[in-house]
């Protein structure tokens, strides 16, 4: 166990390094570098900037030299120091801008998630039992609509009839009076209310695909002949059902965390967007429209770090799950 | 035995009978399994009309996707109504009652209320704006539309500019559906070059490999698309920004193609006829292409279909943000940013018509799919 956890923690590190060149590359893809644009946007609202404060920063994110002192300077200030550099926008350090969002984007996806599986499990067992009865049907078909509805769509339609229909508020993640407020059991509440809309929409998706695959590896399991023993022991049906077959079903059902989480991520920033939830993805997308780089790739990379610890859990999980996967 | 009996008559060996299955292709069988899954067979039927109309677009759709109408904008669906009587007294087959427009004194707003005494005959193949079919034949003529081609014709409504729904929705299938083919063609061809050079050499080449699509798949897509598609320069062609975005998404998308390739190519290389045909000298090409390639481009046939609509569904996403295709491009995507504003849907939700279009499409292509992955292994 400890040399599957030592293995598959270099591997986590390596993928992190990684992935944080791809970002500075994206970061870097904009022609010219993050200063012009600064200066340029700062002379449209007819400010002058200062050049000694220019030079410095010149001199501290080291521009104008070869790109992996760059990209040294950029990771090592992130690791070592938690500084993510300057939002241009916000006139911030993108750092104080990052945790509140990243924050509330943790949170709503730990609910999905949780939420998916809750619902996913059941009903995949569900559609594998009674195969090709009428409620299995639906099932499938469902799956397969959640499947083609894109998230955003799904997001509008609700936001839509709900708000025309019973007039409910929505979007957001709080009532106008709670925003500012500290916080109480109304403010939970008030939370909760708000929460269920963009969680029903996030959980749509995985649910569809992890019901399929549910349903696909109980489907194998049932026709073994161990089932077959455990019933000829005497084992009442619900018994044989889920003390076997469910629990190596689970196995192959646990590792897909490793990319429903990439998908969950990629869900919440549109999400984010076309419900205006307080998480990464508006900030990342207004980022991104106005090319403030740094605040950009500050979150790509977050929420890739975020995703890659995720899968070494769910891999940790399933280790710990199946005997196989550790000696392997 | 017979020696032994010399009186008795020869046994006459009945005539082998002849097996049917063995003489049909595998294509042949393939298919025949397919047709009997009905379901995927239609489909595959609602695929092939949806890429005849994107194909066919300017003459499917009334009108072109310039056309507006500054008298109409928001102007609501109007019901296609059989059997009525026009303004002479003649007897009209199809039509559709006309729009009266009045501007609330209060809110400054259009309002729009159905007259039903004006009768618009609606007919097939009416004279309208002239076209380039295929951009190459010029034809004035299109499949459905207005027989007097000033009279308002809406029947999905029309946008905040006037334009028909219905028109915009069949002219932005040409690139929504395109999207997918060109971005799968590129996946392909990637997956394969990956995917073969994966299973074929095995050893630390595919470790290599192996290794870089677990890291491509641990990344969340959406955040890295909309990074590179937000650093496409804004004033580029937007053809180029196609392109562009095609590339990216197939960049992202082939790791799919080459798990299917490479994980074909590692259980074929041990099958009995892969050895046979080795035993039997043949040439390494020829082991792979005349063999190996038969038995799993099935496989990688409905592993395409099934990359399609993700990536149809990656456009749409992106055009939605404003980070992908932009207008004057029309694409479901781009389309359904105009349904974004709460406010703009809630007084026209016929603006969501080019949703369901990508949703049609989506689900016939992931039940084609479906079909075909089913029917690609006809001899188990």
């Amino acid at each position: 166990m400890l040399r599957f956890l030592l293995r598959r923690l270099t591997y986590m590190a390596v993928t992190l390094a990684a992935v944080s060149v791809v970002v500075f590359i994206v970061i870097q893809l904009p022609p010219g570098d993050f200063l012009t644009s600064y200066v340029a946007r700062y002379s449209e609202q007819g400010g002058s900037v200062d050049t000694a404060m220019l030079e410095s920063m010149r001199a501290q994110y080291g521009l104008g030299q070869p790109w992996y002192v760059q990209y040294w300077r950029w990771i090592s200030n992130i690791v070592f120091e938690g500084d993510f550099g300057q939002s241009f926008d916000w006139n911030r350090p993108v750092s104080s801008l990052l945790w509140d969002r990243m924050g509330m984007t943790l949170l709503l996806s730990f609910i999905t998630l949780v939420v998916t599986w809750a619902v996913s499990l059941p009903i995949g067992i569900y559609s594998a039992v009674r195969r090709y009865s009428a409620l299995d049907y639906v099932v499938t078909f469902l799956s397969f609509l959640g499947l083609a509805i894109p998230s955003f769509l799904l997001a509008l339609v609700l936001m839509f009839v709900l708000s025309r229909g019973l007039g409910a508020d929505v979007g957001g993640f709080f009532s106008a009076e709670y925003i500012n407020a500290p916080w109480s059991w109304g403010k939970v509440a008030d939370l909760a209310k708000h929460l269920y809309l963009p969680v029903f929409v996030l959980a749509v998706h995985g649910t569809a695909s992890l019901v399929r695959i549910m349903r696909a590896n109980l489907l194998d399991e049932l026709n073994k002949p161990y089932v077959t023993t455990a019933r000829a022991a005497g084992l009442p049906e619900r018994t044989v059902l889920l003390r076997y077959p469910v629990r190596v079903a689970l196995n192959p059902f646990v590792s897909t965390i490793g990319w429903i989480l990439p998908e969950l991520v990629s869900g919440t920033v549109i999400v984010g967007v076309v419900l205006s939830l307080p998480t990464a993805g508006p900030l990342l997308l207004g980022a991104l429209l106005s090319q403030d780089m740094y605040l950009a790739g500050s979150f790509i990379l977050l929420l890739s770090a975020l995703t890659i610890l995720g899968s070494f859990i769910s891999d940790l999980l399933l280790a710990w799950l199946d005997p196989r996967v550790r000696h392997g | 035995m017979s020696i032994a009996n010399p009186g008795a008559e020869p046994t006459v060996l009945p005539a082998p009978r002849r097996a049917t299955t063995a003489e049909k292709g595998q294509w042949a069988l393939i298919y025949r399994r397919f047709r009997r899954h009905r379901l995927a067979w239609w489909s595959g039927l609602v695929v092939i009309a949806i890429y005849l109309v994107a194909a066919f677009a300017e003459f499917v759709a009334p009108y072109g996707p310039e056309t507006y109408s500054s008298r109409y904008t928001y102007a609501p669906p109007q019901m296609l109504k059989f059997g009525g009587r026009d303004a002479q007294g003649n007897f009209v087959l199809a039509y559709v009652n006309g729009i009266k427009s009045t501007v609330d004194p209060l809110t400054v707003q259009r309002v729009y209320v159905s007259d039903p005494k004006a009768v618009i005959p609606v007919g097939l193949f009416v004279k309208g704006e002239p076209y380039h079919l295929l951009g190459l034949i010029p034809w004035d003529r299109h499949l459905i539309g207005p027989v007097d081609p000033k009279a308002p014709f809406y029947l999905w409504g029309a946008d905040r500019l006037g334009r028909d729904v219905l028109s915009l929705t069949i002219h932005g299938a040409r690139v929504s559906m395109s999207i997918g083919l060109v971005g799968v063609a590129i996946s392909l061809f990637l997956g394969i070059l990956f995917g073969g050079i994966s299973g074929y050499y095995g050893g630390w080449v595919d470790e290599v490999v192996q290794r870089s699509i677990d890291f491509l798949k641990s990344i969340p897509t959406i955040p890295l698309w909309m990074g590179f598609a937000a650093a496409i320069p804004t004033n580029i062609d937007p053809l180029m920004v196609y392109f562009w975005i095609t590339v990216i998404l197939s960049l992202l998308g082939w790791t799919e193609l080459a798990r299917v390739v490479r994980g074909r190519f590692l259980s074929l290389r041990t099958e009995d006829f892969v050895l046979a045909a080795r035993l039997d000298g043949c040439s390494q090409q020829r082991v792979i292409w005349r063999h190996m390639v038969p038995s799993f481009t099935s496989h990688i046939i409905a592993s395409v279909t099934l990359a399609i609509p993700s990536m149809i569904l990656a456009e749409t996403a992106l055009s939605f943000l404003g980070i992908g295709l932009k207008p004057p491009v029309i694409s479901w995507g781009v389309l359904l940013k105009d349904a974004q504003n709460l406010l703009a849907v809630t007084t026209a939700p016929w603006l969501f018509i080019p949703g369901i279009a990508v949703v049609v499409a989506v689900l016939a292509l992931n039940f084609l799919g479906d079909g075909i992955r089913d029917a690609a292994d006809p001899y188990n």
